[in-house]
């Protein structure tokens, strides 16, 4: 169903209706589109342009890595070198990677809504989160900034001698678009809702999408103003975090964390919705435990808001403090973990096929898993203290935010890319493509799990020669992951063209997004649908073959 | 703007989802105000538990009176809001303009007098920086960097609400409202509310810190 560039430009053909691609096709149409499916794709442009820049910051880092030495970039260089990576990955790719490029496009989709709530507020906040991004690509690319992404006071606001208020200051208007973006997404799910689709019958992308949302518009506020703080002690020399004026920098180190840890939970539990839509999509079987996967998003947005101390077991906080901060952070760990059993007990006797979606949401799984429960370690007060500020810290957070976010970014953009574009993507190399990832990220970041219980600490540009063997794994791995990475953009863009057209449900979903044309029209669906049923209802009978069938006829069918 | 602000907009389907809609969105959005300003009440509030001394000296030198006005001020601002609101309600566009013009000259007032406070602080070397008042202790200056930057922050809000109630009024004036259709009045009432719960806060916290025990 769509509407290529050989047909007529003249004489639209009646039975090839107009897409959202092609109800414009003016630069102006684009960047002044309303449609919240074109505001996703102008999302996934810009993040896209971000993520190269950042993802450069870390080949270099790598590089200089190879070798014990500080042989290729000085000290001051490296130090700008993982700030621009953490803070151009964190603030312009992670967070709204996955809400903003496929919450955007999928969200009023599978409520059965035209629209988001405010579709003009949805377009102003790509304009904001660029303008914030521009003010970030100034500071990097007019000599950089060298505080790391935490801004720790007072090194940055009395001693830093970098563009530390143009990246805060990018930050700060990027975040007003994060939080308008959330703030859409929570009174669309609220009021746009088709008939008949009760909170219970959502697809648990969107409890995923919800809870995110609200961290979105009740964390980034708080962050912005500490931002604000940290940049009025730096502008004025007035103190409100250097102890040399009376100030605190531990007060910094508090708030910043009371976004940043649920900021966290922003860069995880939206790969979490994806992931229960590819598990039970390609093992064509029913959620298992649909509401406690529903209720675990909602605890962990909760959870997520009280356990921002563990960040500063080591920085001065009690011991009380840190006894609380522990015991809150591992209660964490239950509603993550419920859903890992229940995405594990849906695969359980489902019908598994690999497609391409699949082999990242079980890449997910599996490196979700291990980023969780190193996450224990460090919970735990005791073990902290020893690898606090070591490669063990980097290593879990990576696991978390590229083995877990950027995984499952890859899934559902793969799942949905022939509703996005309205043409397959070449399955083969798509698979490749997911195995070449995940054998790269294993090999960059497992090697420093153990380079950081050694006792590598992170941030440093040279290193003892002991370390060097991991370091090089870790190196080597980075750059397979490169490919990984490379392999898909080749390819998505190859599809645009020569991929073949796609139906509009390719993969055989329940969903109501796959319920219209791929590319769906500019209002998603020609009548509003009604919903009258739970999602998942992957066909009861097929599944019921599956699990009747002797496991050898099984076997030989798959 | 497509569409006139009265119609029903493409995304719904109904009037009453799309009032209860922009409704909500109101309330996310002030939700996130009262995180904006949490980060500053918390700062507030671990200094002045570590330093509770030289907070009530240094609230000492702010200008009660001019504080006290303000509030005043603010108050019955509030009042003229929520009248206007009902004005609304009950398709009274007359009283609708008259009610709101008469809150953005509250607010107005409310800046001048703040204007006239921040002149006064200023000449009293309230000011954070190596011209700060000499007499008290250090961390007075904590204090005082604090009220700027909440009054001032207040009073961006303050100047955001005056524009936003202006337009208002303007769109009262050419007949755009009617008890069938105020929701922006509303929200922007809320708004304004909201603005005025926070300087209830700011009040007695920067003013009246022990202003007659010492």
């Amino acid at each position: 169903m769509n509407t290529t560039v050989e047909s007529s430009e003249i004489f639209v053909p009646a039975r090839e209706p107009k897409t959202y691609l092609t109800e414009g096709r003016t630069l102006k149409s684009w960047l002044l589109t309303t449609d919240h499916k074109r505001i996703g794709l102008l999302y996934l442009y810009s993040l896209l342009v971000y993520f190269t820049i950042a993802a450069i910051a870390a080949a270099l880092m790598r590089l200089e890595l190879i070798t014990p030495a500080g042989d290729m970039v000085t000290s001051e260089t490296y130090n700008k070198l993982f700030t621009i990576h953490g803070t151009l990955m964190v603030w312009f790719f992670l967070i709204p990677s996955i809400p903003a490029v496929l919450g955007n496009f999928v969200i009023p989709m599978m409520i059965g809504a035209r629209d988001v709530a405010f579709p003009r507020l949805n377009l102003l906040s790509w304009y904001i989160f660029n303008i914030g991004g521009s003010l970030a690509l100034y500071s990097v690319l007019f000599g950089g900034v060298d505080t790391g992404w935490t801004f720790y006071t007072p090194y940055s606001s009395t001693y830093a001698n970098s563009h530390v208020i143009a990246m805060a200051a990018g930050i700060f208007i990027a975040g007003f678009g994060t939080i308008l973006t959330g703030l859409n997404f929570i009174i669309t799910i609220h009021k746009l809702r088709a008939p008949g689709m009760t909170w219970f019958r959502m697809p648990l992308f969107l409890w995923s999408m919800y809870s995110t949302s609200v961290i979105m518009v009740l964390a980034t506020p708080v962050l912005a103003m500490t931002l604000a703080l940290m940049s009025i002690e730096r502008i004025w020399g007035v103190g409100v975090f250097d102890p040399k004026l009376g100030g605190d920098p531990v007060l910094f180190q508090h708030l910043f964390w009371f976004y940043s840890h649920p900021a966290v939970y922003i860069m995880i539990l939206p790969g979490m919705g994806v992931v229960s839509e590819l598990i039970t999509c390609f093992s064509r079987k029913q959620i298992f435990g649909y509401h406690f996967v529903a209720f675990a998003s909602v605890a962990i947005a909760v959870l997520g808001f009280l356990v921002w101390g563990h960040h500063m077991f080591v920085a001065g906080e009690s011991i009380y403090a840190g006894i609380v901060f522990s015991f809150l952070s591992y209660m964490v760990s239950v509603p993550s973990a419920i859903k890992v059993f229940n995405w594990t007990m849906t695969l359980y006797r489902g019908s598994i096929s690999f497609e391409t979606p699949m082999l990242y949401a079980l890449g997910f799984i599996g490196l979700f898993t291990v980023g969780g429960l190193t996450g224990l370690f460090l919970a735990a007060v005791g073990l902290d203290v020893h690898v606090t500020d070591t490669y063990f810290v980097v290593a879990h957070f990576h696991y978390i935010m590229v083995g877990g976010m950027v995984t499952a970014f890859m899934g559902g953009l793969h799942y949905w890319w022939p509703k996005i574009t309205g043409r397959m993507y070449p399955e083969k190399l798509g698979q490749l493509a997911a195995l070449i990832m995940y054998i790269g990220f294993n090999l960059t970041f497992f090697p420093q799990f153990i380079l950081g219980y050694l006792g590598m600490p992170r941030r440093y540009h040279a290193y003892a020669p002991e370390f060097q063997i991991y370091n090089v794994m870790s190196s080597a791995g980075a750059s397979i992951l490169g490919v990984g990475y490379l392999l898909p953009l080749i390819y998505f863009i190859w599809s645009l063209k020569h991929g073949k057209k796609a139906p509009a449900n390719p993969w055989n979903a329940t969903g109501l997004e796959w319920q219209t044309t791929s590319p769906p029209p500019k209002h998603n669906f020609k009548e509003t649908p009604v919903v009258t049923g739970p999602p998942y209802q992957y066909s009861a009978e097929e599944t019921e073959i599956a699990l009747h069938k002797p496991a050898k006829e099984q076997r030989a069918a798959s | 703007m497509n569409n006139p602000p009265t119609a029903l907009q493409d995304q719904f389907v109904e009037m009453p989802q799309q009032k209860e809609a922009a409704t909500l969105g109101m309330w996310t959005f002030l939700a996130t105000e009262v995180l904006f300003f949490g980060a500053m009440f918390m700062s507030y509030i671990t200094y002045r538990t570590a330093y509770p001394r030289a907070f009530a000296l240094a609230s000492h030198h702010t200008i009660l009176l001019f504080g006290t006005i303000n509030t005043a001020i603010l108050l019955t601002s509030s009042l003229t809001m929520a009248l206007a609101v009902q004005a609304a309600k009950e398709s009274n566009s007359r009283w609708l303009f008259r009610f709101l013009v008469a809150t953005v000259l509250f607010g107005v007032a409310f800046l001048g007098v703040k204007g006239l406070e921040y002149h006064q602080d200023i000449a009293d070397h309230l000011w954070p920086g190596p011209h700060f008042k000499s007499g008290l202790p250090p961390e007075a200056q904590i204090f005082w960097v604090l009220y700027w930057i909440m009054t001032g922050v207040h009073a961006l809000h303050v100047t955001v609400g005056i524009v936003l109630l202006s337009i208002m009024a303007l769109m009262a004036r050419r007949q755009k409202f009617s008890g069938a259709y105020y929701t922006p009045v509303e929200n922007s009432g809320l708004y304004w509310h909201f603005v005025d719960v926070i300087w209830i806060f700011l009040y007695p916290l920067l003013y009246l810190i022990h202003r007659y025990a010492a």
